[in-house]
């Protein structure tokens, strides 16, 4: 009873949403574009020295003549980062589950989560550092920092499935392990995604803080060290690059993230697909 | 399986109340029996919905009983919601397996029966689409689709096509007629429709407001599956207007 009717819609609404993921590529790079030709202009016109503004062409250059320093700090603080995010991401989750099977794990450990997240991590980050090794003092500050909204979301969204369908599964005799598997966790994954989209950019937060708390030198030092350091010796190009290598990073970490969520739920879910209007 | 006209389940002096003292149903008797399209028929609020549950055990009587006769398995039951209930990540092929599914059942016999289902239902060839790309009406026959899947002894039906169009809502109501009709189906269905319940119905359960009882019993007497014709026909409006009246008086005759 397939109509040509209704595969012209299948066929419509695919389209749309083509075009919006076009839209949403081109129109914050555009944007971007615009406002670093206004930071130039500003620059130029007004003849500012780089200790006071550097230029978005000198910072480029500066990119690219002290790169060999800066990527690697970058990817010492990027692999800090995404360790953090694969620790709060299978914490975030494990917890979330444990929760939802058991009220009392529930009861008994959530206040913890909720004391880890409100208290700022510039506080946190000085007493870890004094009771870890650097190394495993950095992570666990990238991981507390973004944790909390993996748990949040993924505990959220297990609490939100469809009442008619968990009926439906207890109608069929679906045991608890089912439950958990079929209905809750596909249910959960949107709110999930998004947990895992915030706290992509939590952990490199929680990452620079903490580098900044351990202000170590040498081979070992991230990004937010080189930033410390260049505004020391009023090397404010140098500052700028690494503030922009870090907010690319943040950016692309985003992005991937936004990207993974939306391979997973292009189909089915809401958040993913072109609206039909 | 059953003999038509066997009583497959009985609802005995059922009543129920909510923690929060609602009332929903007091001493409720009904017989359903095989091959019977009932149609429980009320104002909004009257337990229909309850009743349903409870035929389903996915709610508990708060007094008296559902009886069923012989062992009930899972799967014995078919339940189709006012909305399509349906899994948004898994394709039209794997929610109408689910029922299979969750029994550990996935061999090519159950790809043949989803498929027969699916095919009985009008969408063979959207086993692999995605709820979000079907319209509501083929949503709600996906629906439809999951519930024959098990052969159910009982399709329980709660305001199925109440929130689709009306044209879309005809168009289902004849397909699910002549479903029944073929299968031999046995359908409790619940609906605020009069016009619905004379179409669809071998037996309508008039129910009174909260706390719901049944208030009348009405036959239509009437050869199925039926057509468009016997919508505007004399004895359908007949039919219509007694079922109305019926509907009217257990208003009146509420505490």
């Amino acid at each position: 009873m397939k109509t040509g009717s209704d595969t012209r819609k299948l066929g419509l609404l695919r389209g749309r949403a083509n075009l919006d993921i076009l839209a949403r590529a081109v129109l914050p790079m555009v944007t971007i574009l615009l406002a670093g030709g206004a930071w130039e202009l500003v620059v130029r016109v007004n003849d500012l020295p780089p200790y006071i503004l550097p230029s978005p062409s000198l910072v480029a250059t500066t990119l690219v003549s002290d790169w060999p320093i800066l990527w690697e700090s970058l990817i010492v603080t990027l692999t800090t980062t995404f360790e953090g995010l694969l620790l709060a991401f299978i914490g975030g989750v494990g917890l979330a589950i444990l929760f939802n099977q058991s009220r009392l794990v529930e009861y008994s450990f959530y206040p913890f989560a909720v004391i880890l997240q409100v208290t700022p991590i510039v506080a946190i980050a000085p007493l870890l550092l004094i009771y870890l090794p650097q190394r495993a003092a950095v992570l666990a500050c990238a991981w507390i920092v973004a944790f909390f909204p993996v748990l949040a979301n993924t505990t959220l969204g297990l609490h939100s499935v469809d009442r008619n369908l968990g009926d439906l599964f207890q109608l069929y005799g679906a045991s608890r392990w089912q439950i958990l598997l079929r209905l809750k966790l596909p249910s959960a994954l949107p709110y999930m995604l998004e947990g895992l989209k915030i706290a992509g950019g939590l952990s490199l937060i929680g990452a620079v803080v903490a580098e900044i708390s351990a202000g170590s030198a040498g081979a070992g030092s991230g990004l937010a060290y080189r930033i410390a350091e260049s505004g020391y010796r009023l090397n404010i190009p140098r500052m700028f690059a690494a503030l922009f290598l870090l907010s690319v990073a943040g950016v692309v970490i985003f992005f991937v993230l936004s990207l993974f969520a939306n391979l997973l739920l292009r189909r089915w879910h809401e958040s993913a697909t072109a609206p039909d209007v | 399986m059953f003999v038509r006209g066997a009583t497959i389940v009985s609802l005995k002096q059922v009543g129920k109340s909510f923690a929060n003292g609602t009332q929903a149903l007091e001493r409720l008797d009904l017989d359903v029996r095989a091959g019977d399209f009932v149609t429980l028929l009320g104002p909004s609020g009257c337990g229909k919905s309850t009743a349903l549950r409870m035929i389903a055990s996915l709610t508990q009587p708060s007094r008296g009983q559902v009886a069923w006769s012989g062992v009930r398995t899972a799967g014995d039951v078919g339940f189709v919601f006012q909305e399509p209930t349906l899994m948004p990540w898994a394709t039209v092929e794997k929610n109408v397996a689910l029922p299979l599914d969750l029994r550990g059942r996935r061999d090519e016999a159950v790809r043949r029966r989803v498929a027969e289902a699916l095919e009985r239902v009008g969408l063979a060839g959207f086993a692999n689409a995605y709820p979000r790309e079907l319209s509501g009406g083929m949503k709600m026959r996906v629906s439809i689709a999951r519930a024959l899947v098990t052969n159910a002894k009982v399709l329980l039906m709660d305001e199925p096509f109440a929130a689709l169009d009306e044209i879309t809502r005809f168009k289902l109501n004849n397909d699910l007629m002549a479903l029944a009709h073929s299968l031999g189906m046995t359908v409790v269905f619940v609906t605020h429709s009069v016009f619905e319940s004379v179409f669809l119905s071998s037996r309508i359960v008039v129910m009174t407001p909260r706390p719901g009882r049944v208030f009348r019993e009405l036959q239509i007497d009437e050869a199925s599956p039926r057509s468009d014709a016997f919508r505007t026909s004399a004895v359908y409006a007949e039919y219509c207007r007694r079922v109305s009246e019926a509907l009217h008086a257990a208003m009146e005759a509420a505490p």
